[in-house]
């Protein structure tokens, strides 16, 4: 056991780790942060998604040493100080933009992660981006609809 | 996951110590493909030396007409650079963005996965692997299915790409990984024109000789028309028979001599 030190939502944490805990493990068992789900275990589905120094990795597919030192920012850091939800939050919420919610912290991340560099994305390049994301409820048009509506952008409607 | 443990040195010298005192011990890179391999119990190394700290092997720079990739540079980087658009493009349609942002080039090529596309970027532009020891021609690097000229302990530091006048890499996804179902790279370098295809032999990545001979005779794709692969040795598994991945390689060739012409 080593102990392994990081910044998650802006605060400081330090607990111990095996060499192989996974940083998904990390936050869940080592934070008791559960809003990281863990899906496939198999870095297929994204649900794990999280961002380390500002990038987008599935958190079951990184060890947690690895993150020694970086920035972690999950899921519980997406709301506002006052508790009330984010605006890509919000967003899939007006949206009905997640069915079961599975998915719904690894698209959140994922979304945000692509809004940062890329402040308004056409549909394609969302579903491009969202590639590594899955949604077995396959609610996809809505997530699609909620990240354009964080963007400040309305999906077209297809000629009836 | 069997038990084991992390070491994070920051020298390559280091790094190469923990290997030789460690029997068993094993490079970890991005852990995009090693990670998966762990947890399945593939693998069972006494400890994993992480290169990630490791500065020796970040960093891309163009040296004469050359572009020099350190090894722990990953997709995201590569795709982000853009000396060599054909590489700049391959590197970005690898996986999905998260698994861009850890991956590496040098683990990839450590790998030498027979779908995965940057060993054709490296035998397509006839890169040079640049080791600890020694310089090995991509031509020499791969040698079979997740087989390369890698020594034990050998570890990668650097890829150097010659800057070609054309190149392009058509990929035919395998929609469920984004693997390649069937890649190819072509280019023309110093005279020379090549055609990398991966995603199809069960031997790995390969040069298509009677393509790369018809192009250097005429760089167009109507070149290869008549020309074809035999299917015998080419991977065969549900997404495609070996006939289909062979037909596929003339049709992805064809693809890429236009984009890149």
């Amino acid at each position: 056991m080593t102990q392994v030190s990081m910044t998650v939502n802006g605060k400081a944490v330090s607990v111990e780790a095996e060499g192989n805990t996974l940083l998904s493990t990390f936050l869940r068992e080592g934070l008791g942060m559960t809003g990281t789900h863990v899906g496939c275990d198999t870095s297929q589905c994204g649900v794990c998604v999280v961002h380390v120094n500002g990038r987008p990795v599935k958190s079951c597919n990184m060890f947690a040493a690895e993150a020694e030192g970086a920035e972690v920012a999950t899921i519980e850091g997406m709301a506002n100080e006052d508790g009330s939800l984010g605006v890509i939050q919000q967003a899939f919420q007006d949206n009905h933009g997640l069915q079961c919610g599975f998915c719904t912290p690894g698209m959140v991340m994922s979304a945000a992660a692509l809004l940062a560099e890329n402040p308004k994305p056409s549909e394609a390049e969302i579903r491009a981006y969202l590639s590594g994301n899955l949604c077995r409820c396959t609610g996809y048009h809505n997530i699609i609809k909620s990240i354009l509506a964080a963007s400040g952008q309305e999906m077209k409607v297809a000629a009836e | 996951m069997y038990a084991f443990d992390i070491k994070r040195p920051s020298k390559l010298k280091k790094a190469r110590k923990i290997l030789k005192k460690n029997e068993g011990a094993q490079v970890l890179g991005g852990g995009q493909t090693l990670i998966p391999t762990l947890k399945q119990r593939l693998a069972a190394p006494s400890a994993l030396v992480s290169l990630a700290r490791i500065d020796e092997l970040k960093g891309i720079r163009q040296k004469g007409d050359e572009l020099i990739i350190g090894a722990a540079s990953t997709h995201e980087e590569v795709a982000a650079d853009g000396t060599i658009a054909a590489l700049s493009s391959l590197a970005g349609g690898i996986g999905d963005p998260a698994v861009r942002a850890r991956g590496t080039i040098g683990g990839s090529l450590a790998n030498n996965d027979p779908s995965a596309c940057y060993p054709a970027a490296a035998l397509g532009l006839c890169a040079t692997i640049v080791t600890n020891k020694r310089k090995i021609s991509a031509d020499e690097f791969f040698t079979g299915l997740f087989e390369t000229a890698l020594r034990d302990g050998e570890i990668i530091k650097a890829v150097n790409f010659p800057i070609p006048e054309a190149a392009a890499y058509e990929k035919f996804d395998q929609p469920a990984s984004r693997f390649a179902l069937v890649g190819v790279f072509v280019s023309q370098c110093k005279g020379d024109v090549r055609v990398a295809v991966t995603g199809a032999s069960e031997d790995g990545v390969f040069r298509w000789a009677d393509a790369e001979a018809a192009l250097a005779e005429n760089f167009n794709p109507a070149a290869l028309e008549g020309l074809s692969v035999d299917p015998a040795g080419m991977i065969a598994d549900i997404h495609g028979s070996p006939e289909y991945r062979a037909h596929l390689i003339g049709v992805m060739a064809k693809r890429a001599v236009a984009a890149a012409g």
